[in-house]
């Protein structure tokens, strides 16, 4: 079907809420990655199986729905149940016939799969009183989760491309570019350009070609937001980008999506079709006359590539290395044509904020940073997920409220934010405002949304040469402050990790930095000390620990401890099974002992131990 | 033409010219390791960092490669403050540490006051410097048959899989423009040899003097629209040839006129 203007797109949408309110219920199976992983396809194909042989009023086949991800990754596998809003968490395949009979055929709860605070708390059955989701607020990740990512007519459902008609048909593009402007969103990539000021830039170039291109090569270790936007809901990013390229003139679109990524390269692809076949995409768009068409590009793995000067080379097939960017992209982008280059949050929030008005966009946030952000919480903290909260919010409110605390209740000591190239922020930053300027401040940075929580068994000179090490295997090797200083840091932070660093070696470190700092040619190098310099700052005692006394507070780094067992051993033999090398003996209900000369710090030992008998020392 | 001051100095410019080519102008040395005439500049070295400012900047200031930055009208430079002068040295000590035997590293190294370098040197060290002047000639020469493999500190300049270059015709630029003279090449007689592929040189068929590779001269050949049979003498037998025709003609002028 083609919709030729906003008054079928109207009739359309009615049609499709119809048919999905059809169905009296509806079962959300969350195949986000973390449920994917472990086996929420088998759930999906259960309930079908399950359903198929009963009859059920009002619940048909169509009423199980695959989904994008839930957020809520350390309960998973999640089942929802609609229009109640039942959450089930953790379920198992054989978990589905008592649901089906349970809840879906005579409307009661299967008891254990609801959500506990606690092992002993009371069950919370419905998503809304869940304190993970309860302090949320979803905008990029209004639909992820919602609907069927490959069912353009649930989009449409939910209100999608209907942002996208107002704007062709209601607004000159000056418009909906002073609309974003006076929204406030800066990009959701890390940097925090004012996107409007970007598109505006782009859209005042004279050039008979330019060229909309979208960020989704998100290579931050443990973020995964956009991987769930382009998994979960395709359209809305597709959406963004179709508007943002109305406003600027442009005809051609790319997205970037990694490799390693499959899904959501194929739930793009499968949303462009679907787009294309409606009118959204390609000739005449909406019957406006605006052409403009969008590709899939995919990218080879390289996390620099994910640098928008980088990526732009790579679109174009040559090697991903950025260039200076003295001229920006919105002069001279893709094949030296301007270009507009956003992430993939920033184009999935365009609609909401064309749908709901630049006002009330801005009303969200704190002055400078306006909006939500995206972020995929991971780490020692209890609730691992994906949230979107608005900004200004607080560390503490993330951690302790979405995040539920600390894993076994022990003890906060670091958030790292912005990920590899970020910074880690102690305590006495928990009240910090999440914004991109106050976390730029305390000598962190939003990034793309990655949060890394970290407790007191974190030794945070292995954490900075954890991710120097990162940063050094994906440096892209062009510029020598990067490829020579980010090695040569790395080696010193490796040195202070074994004991054998000295003062002198620290202030080489901080020199270094500097140096990497100021004259790198792009961000990645720029920003690459990061994991030293904040470390550095908030827990120079820890670096002092590693190189005067020759310790290391947090009990991780191998040259400097050692396991000793106390006289709490029960004698229970359990760590001298566990032992890889053999080097605890001792007899049943007798204290063990460990060999020093054999033991290789491996700490299997003492993760076994349920007496606290290994001691760390 | 636009006006900007370097180290005090109020001088001119073309609008749009790269800020390294204004500062050699003036006779100014700062170092530049990936810069060459020759080839599009790309800011791998980094070393001709110079601080910039301007009136209206509020005294903010910035670091940028003059290589690659194009001069604006009312640019405030200065290419030695202490902060660039720091910035030099750190790359140079760790340039040092990465060719701790190339006796150019050393000397530039050592201009800037070091001696032996503060980082762990490379334990398979070699003179490349990585500054991808090889790259970028053979890229000009419209080959591309070598390239920067593999990534960060495992970058290598080399053919495709390391093999033998297919685009490779033997020309020799990319030995001839690396600073450090680390390509490795040789001419035995009838045959060159680069990045471990042989080629057939063609010998002068007056003075039996080897030219260029068959390959090479293939290539200009058609690229210049040369005649086929251009390569088939050496420059020195052709302006041999060139003489001796004007030698006879001087004397057929001199007979006419008598």
């Amino acid at each position: 079907m083609f919709i030729d203007g906003i008054e079928k797109l109207n009739q359309w949408q009615n049609e499709c809420r119809k048919a999905l309110d059809a169905n009296k219920k509806k079962v959300l199976v969350c195949l986000g990655p973390g449920c994917l992983a472990s086996g929420s396809d088998q759930i999906l194909d259960e309930f079908k199986k399950v359903l198929k042989d009963k009859k059920l009023g009002g619940i048909t086949l169509d009423s199980i729905k695959k989904t994008g991800c839930h957020g809520f990754c350390a309960r998973g596998p999640l089942v929802v149940i609609e229009p109640e809003g039942i959450f089930y968490s953790k379920v198992k395949k054989n978990d589905v016939a008592e649901i089906v009979e349970k809840t879906l055929e005579k409307g009661e709860l299967v008891e254990r799969l609801l959500y506990r605070d606690g092992k002993d708390d009371k069950p919370i059955a419905e998503y809304k009183d869940i304190p993970f989701y309860k302090n949320q607020m979803k905008i990029s990740l209004r639909n992820v989760g919602q609907i069927d990512p490959d069912k353009i007519t649930d989009y449409v459902a939910n209100g999608g491309y209907a942002a996208l008609a107002k704007a062709l048909t209601g607004s000159k593009p000056a418009e909906v570019i002073d609309a974003v402007s006076k929204s406030g969103i800066r990009g959701r990539g890390g940097g925090g350009f004012p996107t409007g000021r970007k598109w505006a830039s782009c859209a005042s170039i004279e050039s008979d070609d330019r060229y909309v291109i979208c960020n989704g090569d998100e290579g931050d270790p443990g973020a995964f937001m956009d991987r769930c936007i382009m998994e979960g809901d395709p359209h809305s990013v597709l959406e963004g980008m179709i508007i943002c390229a109305y406003a600027i003139g442009s005809k051609e679109g790319y997205i970037y999506v990694r490799e390693e990524y499959p899904l959501a390269v194929i739930n793009l692809q499968k949303a462009i079709e679907a787009a294309r076949e409606h009118g959204f995409l390609g000739k005449n768009i909406l019957g406006s006359g605006f052409d403009f068409d969008i590709k899939v590009n995919r990218g080879g793995g390289a996390f620099v590539c994910g640098e928008s000067s980088a990526l732009m080379k790579s679109v174009a097939g040559e090697v991903g290395e950025p260039r200076a960017k003295y001229i920006r992209s919105v002069q001279k982008g893709l094949h030296d044509m301007p270009t507009v280059l956003n992430n993939v949050e920033t184009f999935a929030t365009i609609p909401v904020i064309m749908d709901k008005g630049a006002d009330w966009f801005a009303s969200i946030g704190t002055k400078k940073s306006t909006g939500t952000k995206a972020f995929s919480l991971a780490g020692k903290v209890k609730n691992t997920g994906l949230i979107e909260v608005p900004m200004g919010i607080s560390l503490k409110e993330i951690i302790y409220e979405i995040g539920g605390g600390i894993q076994n209740d022990r003890e906060f000591k670091a958030v790292q934010t912005g990920g590899p190239s970020g910074g880690c922020l102690p305590a006495d930053k928990l009240d910090l405002p999440v914004d991109f300027d106050s976390l730029t401040e305390a000598g962190s940075m939003m990034g793309s949304g990655g949060m890394i929580v970290m407790d007191d068994r974190t030794c945070m000179v292995d954490v900075a040469r954890y991710f120097l090490n990162f940063l050094v295997e994906e440096s892209c090797g062009k510029c020598v402050p990067c490829r020579e200083g980010l090695y040569q840091l790395h080696d010193l932070c490796t040195k202070v990790c074994e004991g054998k660093a000295t003062e002198d070696d620290l202030a080489l470190m901080e020199k270094l930095s500097k140096v990497i700092q100021t004259a790198s040619l792009c961000g990645l190098g720029q920003s690459g000390p990061n994991p030293f310099l904040s470390t550095v700052m908030y827990f120079r005692d820890e670096y002092l620990a590693h190189i005067r006394d020759k310790k290391c507070p947090g009990g991780v780094c191998r040259e400097l401890i050692t396991f000793d067992i106390n006289d709490k051993c029960t004698g229970c033999l359990a760590c001298i099974a566990v032992c890889p090398v053999d080097a605890i003996t001792g007899e049943k209900k007798k204290i063990h002992i460990i060999d020093q000369d054999l033991c290789t710090r491996c700490g299997s030992c003492y993760d076994i131990c349920n007496y606290d008998a290994v001691e760390i020392k | 033409m636009v006006h900007i001051t370097i180290n005090g100095k109020v001088v001119k410019a073309r609008e749009g010219e790269m800020l390294l080519s204004v500062i050699k102008r003036q006779g100014i040395d700062i170092p530049a390791l990936c810069h060459h005439e020759a080839i599009e500049p790309t800011g791998n070295c980094r070393l001709c960092t110079v601080e910039i400012t301007k009136e209206d900047w509020n005294g903010w200031k910035k670091h940028v490669t003059s290589c690659l930055y194009p001069v604006e009208e009312g640019l405030i430079v200065s290419t030695h403050s202490s902060e660039v002068m720091e910035i030099r040295k750190t790359l140079l000590d760790l340039q040092l540490a990465r060719c701790p035997n190339s006796e150019y590293i050393q000397k530039l190294a050592e201009e800037y006051g070091i001696t032996e370098t503060s980082y762990k040197t490379r334990p398979d060290a070699d003179n490349c410097i990585m500054c991808y002047a090889c790259t970028r000639i053979c890229e000009v020469l419209g080959k591309s048959a070598i390239s920067a493999v593999n990534r960060g500190h495992d970058k290598v300049i080399g053919p495709p899989f390391g093999e033998e270059p297919p685009d490779c015709i033997g020309c020799l630029a990319c030995a001839q423009i690396c600073p450090t003279d680390v390509i490795e090449w040789s001419d035995d007689g009838e045959v060159r040899t680069i990045w471990n592929k042989k080629f057939d040189l063609i010998a002068c068929k007056k003075c039996g003097k080897t030219i260029i590779t068959r390959e090479f001269a293939d290539y200009l050949i058609e690229q210049r629209n040369l005649p086929p049979e251009y390569f088939d003498t050496c420059d020195d037998c052709k302006r041999t040839e060139v003489a001796q025709k004007m030698g006879g003609l001087v004397e057929a002028a001199k007979e006419v006129t008598l």
